[in-house]
């Protein structure tokens, strides 16, 4: 059977298509300002690129902070759940799961199952978020690509602040002023989000293996400055940003259709209180 | 088919009535003549309540908590609060509340803002310290302003020094009451209405034990809006009254015939700190999975007064009655008075550190048989907001599962209720493995 996860997070929608477990179509692109247009293109693509149509998918399950804007979609299941199959599927040996995206960073303790057992997220500030890695971006005049090699060939450790991505960039730009290095300003960047990231990640205990998921787990400097910060190896699995996709996908495979309507209800109740 | 069966309250509508009553009052006690106080949920209102002829007291986190209830009315309060007088956004939401309300004097429940002939306070946390005497600033700046310190020690250091510390200042808060309001203070009237103020923190605690029965017959939703009444005048007979012979006879008869608060009860969550007010529909959300919020430090104690039994037990402390006291006089009645909040009122515990929270905790979510937790990490208040993480670990260290989502009491800016639901369908559905019992 055919089955298909979409994952429309706070920038971008991740869409997986996979037929008997296996990956059959995956694509990715901008979440815009409308959600709902958005994943449905995006799923259109993804159909054309499996060469399936609509009627050749058995069960189609959305995640993400807008999940529950995808009209097409027989079920909803929530983000860290998404993840948390994502992941036992691909490295059935994780424990502890951090997946950094444009707007959240969050971490989820799972079991041998992958059941959520307990889980952290940095609810309401862009520090130790993709946002954060792409606001330091552009104050360096850098690519986040380039801004990730160059935080490679830093030796030197600069404490910085993350706790505002506001002051954060301030202090980019005295050590700019200062003529410190690009590479170890990049480097000081990442250990800041780092410990943010890591701090969140402790809240629920840090037990192995851990595994990062999320666009930000394709920044290798991020990851450097992760694994020293709380010293432990760090499992990347491919295409880490379409992993809640993929959980999405299996959950589809397993059937989650009951929580739909409840997602449903409730942006309905929010969107008549002008809450949307 | 429900699990069990349910039905409002009786005395609900008694408690709405006592509640408006309260607020009508005050806002009309210049009209009679009557005297009008401003203070905390915390003042020992049986003191100014006690002077000569009529008096009427409005309690300053209530009345930014009903603001905070009303989504349009308090963001233009507090957009008022900070904008027009330059209040701080990260401070206690209530007093932001609070102070915008007299900065566009306007009060929540209709007309102009009604000025205070006095102020009596105490010191508790540190946006206590400071709220009524920067409001007495904002109302004119010449509204006599007494305030007294209640930091004595935790509910097991309190002695006869701890009691006398307080007392000398009760004293002191007789003195000024009576030189700035020419009335003095009546040793009758005093007298009752600390016998009343140990009724109903008494008889709220032993309303809240009740809720160890399997089903729990009462949710946390419920007894916000039965609680409230403490934190307005609970020395007044009326109130009193309410919770003796209205509310815990009633609770008793629920318990007695299995009348659940929640007719599909399937688990029983311990919840800490004032929910977001503005959207307690999140706890009639989680009763679509039978969840029933059950108990809480805040809930429990907020007005209600406990002891630990030797057995090691949180008990309700015992009413006068029980303890076969009557009062004889003023000193009597002050010493029962400064004894019963600071041994009794466990509140006050995360002001004096982890461990005692986390102590009560632990008794509260075994005693009431929690199956988990649902904690408001609340950015409106610092004081409830104190070791709330630290408690997460204590009750995941008693094997129980524990969800967080941040907020406000009563600022809907700082809350977002679509993240909440999620993070609740996802703890509901994974952490529990609970399904849906109702649409």
């Amino acid at each position: 059977m055919i089955f298909a996860g979409i994952d429309v997070g706070g920038k971008n929608v991740h869409i997986v298509i996979t037929k008997d477990g296996t990956i059959l179509a995956k694509v990715e692109g901008p979440t815009g300002i409308n959600k709902a247009e958005a994943a449905e293109k995006l799923y259109e693509e993804a159909l054309k690129k499996a060469g399936l149509k609509r009627g050749d998918i058995s069960r189609v399950v959305a995640t993400g902070s807008s999940g529950s804007r995808v009209a097409f979609a027989d079920g909803v299941i929530p983000d860290a759940a998404a993840d948390a199959r994502g992941v036992i599927k691909l490295i059935p040996s994780a424990r502890t799961i951090i997946d950094v995206g444009a707007e959240e960073g969050r971490a989820i303790k799972i079991g041998p199952e992958g059941r959520v057992l307990d889980f952290a997220i940095n609810e309401r500030c862009a520090a130790g978020t993709g946002t954060f890695v792409d606001t330091m971006s552009r104050a360096l005049e850098v690519s986040v690509e380039e801004m990730a090699k160059l935080s490679l060939q830093s030796t030197r450790s600069i404490p910085m602040n993350a706790q505002c991505a506001v002051f954060g960039e301030s202090e980019v730009v005295s050590l700019i002023h200062q003529k410190t290095p690009k590479h170890d300003i990049a480097r000081a960047v990442h250990d800041a989000i780092a410990g943010r990231v890591s701090s969140v990640a402790r809240i629920v205990g840090l037990e192995k293996d851990v595994v990062m998921i999320g666009g930000v787990a394709k920044n290798t400097g991020f990851t450097e400055s992760l694994k020293r910060d709380i010293g432990m190896d760090v499992n990347v699995p491919d295409d880490p940003e379409f992993v809640s996709a993929l959980g999405a996908a299996t959950a589809a495979a397993t059937g989650v259709l009951e929580e739909k309507v409840e997602a449903k209800v409730v942006e309905k109740e929010m969107i008549e209180e002008g809450k949307s | 088919m429900a699990k069990y069966k349910t039905k409002g309250l009786d005395c609900w509508n008694r408690a709405k009535e006592l509640r408006a009553k309260y607020y009508k009052d005050y806002k009309e006690a210049h009209d009679r003549g009557a005297l009008r106080w401003e203070g905390g949920a915390w003042s020992f209102d049986a003191i100014p309540q006690a002077l000569e002829g009529e008096v009427h007291g409005l309690t300053e986190e209530p009345y930014g908590a009903s603001i905070g209830a009303n989504p349009e009315l308090q963001v233009r309060y507090q957009e008022a609060a900070e904008g027009k007088w330059g209040c701080a956004r990260d401070l206690c939401a209530y007093l932001r509340n609070y102070w915008g309300s007299i900065v566009l004097n306007e009060f929540a429940y209709g007309g102009e803002w009604p000025k205070a002939d006095f102020i009596f306070q105490n010191h508790i946390c540190c946006s206590h310290a400071k709220w009524l005497q920067v409001a007495a600033e904002i109302e004119g700046g010449n509204i006599p302003f007494f305030c007294f310190d209640v930091g004595a020690g935790a509910y097991d250091k309190i002695g006869e020094r701890q009691i006398n510390y307080v007392v000398e200042q009760l004293y002191d808060g007789i003195d000024f009451l009576e030189k700035v309001t020419k009335r003095k203070i009546d040793d009758e009237k005093l007298i009752q209405n600390v016998k009343n103020t140990y009724d109903s923190a008494c008889y709220w605690a032993k309303a809240c034990e009740l809720n160890q029965a399997i089903p729990a017959p009462l949710d946390e939703k419920t007894m916000f809006s039965l609680y409230v009444l403490g934190t307005l005048e609970k020395s007044h007979k009326d109130i009193a009254h309410f919770y003796k012979d209205e509310l815990y006879p009633e609770v008793k008869d629920r318990v007695a015939n299995k009348i659940a608060a929640v007719a599909d009860e399937q688990c029983r969550v311990l919840g800490d700190s004032q929910p977001p007010w503005g959207f307690l529909r999140i706890f009639r959300y989680l009763e679509k999975y039978g969840i029933v919020s059950i108990a809480s430090l805040y809930t429990f104690s907020l007005i209600g007064w406990w002891t630990i039994d030797k057995a090691g037990k949180l008990v309700p402390y015992p009413t006068l009655e029980e303890q076969g006291i009557t009062i004889k006089d003023r000193d009597h009645a002050l010493r029962l008075l400064a004894e019963g909040e600071l041994k009794g009122k466990l509140m006050w515990v995360p002001f004096y550190g982890a461990k005692y929270k986390n102590d009560i905790i632990t008794k509260i979510a075994k005693q009431w048989k929690c199956d988990a937790s649902i904690i408001h990490l609340n950015r409106g208040c610092e004081g409830t907001a104190q070791h709330q993480m630290e408690m997460k670990i204590a009750v995941q260290n008693l094997g129980l599962p524990v969800m967080t989502f941040e907020g406000n009491m009563a600022d809907e800016r700082e809350f977002d209720e679509g993240r909440t639901t999620r993070f609740i369908d996802l703890f509901v559905t994974e952490t529990l493995g609970l399904k849906k019992v109702a649409d």
